[in-house]
């Protein structure tokens, strides 16, 4: 039903709306235009062009479906704007209609509120800081926004210190502002990043892979040498072992994650193991 | 990440039953070729070869920004000697096309800059930099509402009509047209034309790029699904 769906959903020459669901973990690409399922079925039903009266509409299940990442709202279909794979998360609690969005690859980041970011300070001006995230603009972080600040015991900040905060304001119209502090007023990990160690750039699926609740590289990683590490949404990683040997081993081990496959993965691990 | 396809299309590219030489060449496309831009891409058709990079969405410079969408910048080098008139105005059509594909509206005061390297050029070449700007868009994630691409025709002084011509056949042909198609109703987005011809000739050659896009089209779905497929 869901093919005789999309075949009557044709409406432009040589373009087929293809409805969401025969589509997902396919790959996609910018333009094309995917139905959603109740969508399908008045699709079906007015493949001739006549639509039957539906005297309780209310018995369609309306929920709400949360468009993500690399999909536009149009009309009322999704047009797909980012080349990926096509996800969708099921509801919990079980309203609403779930959440689709388009997995892709990239490398530069765009603030996006609640993100946990690593930055770099830039300039102090005032009383804020201007933070490198790796966006379009720099993000301002306020002086007060730490834990136990105030006007008279400043932060110790200097700039190109390493910022691990969380935004608060980051949409396309506004210069992104960052805090390090939670709602309560506590730092929960957050704040000034401490000396020493390595600070490098990876992709922006990599970190969601890694930081993903069922992945193992980080587990093989900790067994190796003892070590801290942090990841920001940004694409950076900041980590630190006991030796610069390790923590460059460490580096290169988390870069070369993107491309290896799980068995040359635990090859590595194993001959670094026994060395 | 490269893909190659050999893409023959005798007789479904040509609409009317006028001779050989109807086809598109060999294509090849490799993308997340370059460490430094945020994505880059390198088209290869026939001889012809352009590399593309892109960064963004970037910093912009005050005085440039606009608003309420990114800026769109499109720089474009020869592969020999300084650019001149003729890099510029292929700049401003690569750059035209690019602005009505590309989703400006969600980066404003932001640029996004294609920067393009011809490596060879054996004919067709402002279709090979349009066909490496979107490889190279869609490599980077920038938000595009089509893909688009770039297919030449060349007509000769007997009215023959010739898919993607070489360096020999552009310099022979009595007209040369490029269009720029793109990829959900294979509208017309941007068309530049040189020489003499008639009404009827230029619905021919635009019905003809059009069929042709389609393969272009397929091949980068191809290309684009061998790429995901890895991860």
């Amino acid at each position: 039903m869901a093919e005789a769906a999309g075949v009557a959903a044709e409406s432009l020459a040589g373009c087929r709306a293809r409805a969401a669901r025969t589509v997902l973990d396919q790959v996609v690409l910018p333009g094309e235009e995917l139905l959603l399922p109740d969508q399908e079925d008045g699709e079906g039903s007015g493949g001739a062009g006549e639509r039957p009266l539906r005297l309780n509409a209310a018995a369609r299940s309306r929920g709400r479906v949360v468009c993500g990442p690399g999909l536009r709202r149009c009309g009322d279909r999704l047009l797909v704007t980012k080349c990926g794979r096509l996800r969708h998360k099921e509801p919990g609690s079980g309203s609403g209609g779930g959440v689709y969005w388009v997995d892709s690859q990239q490398k530069r980041y765009v603030p996006v509120k609640g993100d946990h970011v690593i930055g770099i300070v830039t300039a102090k001006s005032g009383d804020i800081f201007k933070v490198d995230v790796g966006g379009s603009e720099p993000a301002s972080l306020s002086y007060l926004a730490f834990e136990g600040a105030t006007k008279r015991n400043r932060p110790n900040v200097q700039v190109g210190d390493l910022i691990y905060g969380q935004f608060v304001v980051a949409n396309k119209d506004m210069e992104p502002e960052m805090v390090c502090i939670d709602s309560c007023g506590r730092a929960n990990g957050m704040g000034v990043i401490g000396q020493d160690g390595l600070l490098f750039k990876v992709t922006l699926g990599l970190i969601r892979k890694l930081l993903a609740p069922d992945c193992e590289i980080l587990q093989e990683v900790g067994k190796l040498y003892p070590l801290e590490i942090v990841f920001g949404m940004n694409g950076r990683i900041w980590v630190k072992a006991k030796t610069i040997q390790q923590t460059l081993i460490l580096a290169n081990i988390l870069e070369a994650c993107e491309h290896m496959t799980a068995d040359q993965r635990k090859q590595i691990f194993s001959r670094l193991a026994e060395s | 990440m490269q893909t190659e396809s050999k893409i023959r299309a005798d007789s479904r590219t040509e609409p009317g039953p006028r001779g050989p030489g109807c086809s598109l060449r060999h294509f090849a496309c490799e993308q997340n070729l370059l460490s430094r831009p945020d994505g880059s891409a390198s088209f290869l058709q026939g001889d012809t070869s352009v590399l593309a990079g892109v960064y963004g969405p970037a910093e912009v410079k005050i005085s440039k920004e606009i608003f309420n969408k990114a800026t769109l910048e499109v720089i474009l080098r020869p592969k020999t000697g300084l650019p001149g008139v003729a890099e510029k105005s292929r700049e401003r059509l690569i750059r035209n096309t690019c602005e009505a594909v590309v989703l400006g509206a969600l980066h404003p005061r932001t640029s996004i800059t294609v920067v393009l390297q011809v490596v060879s050029d054996a004919g067709s070449l402002l279709a090979c930099c349009l066909n490496a700007a979107c490889m190279a868009l869609v490599d980077a994630g920038v938000p595009m509402r089509a893909l688009f691409c770039g297919v030449t025709c060349a007509l000769d002084s007997d009215g023959t009509l010739m898919l993607d011509p070489t360096a020999k056949q552009e310099k022979e042909a009595r007209a040369v047209l490029t269009f720029a198609l793109d990829s959900v109703e294979r509208k017309l987005l941007m068309s530049t034309t040189k020489g003499l011809y008639s009404d009827a000739e230029l619905q021919q050659c635009l019905a003809a790029a059009q069929t042709a896009s389609t393969h272009v089209f397929r091949f980068y779905r191809e290309s684009l699904q061998r790429r995901y497929s890895k991860s």
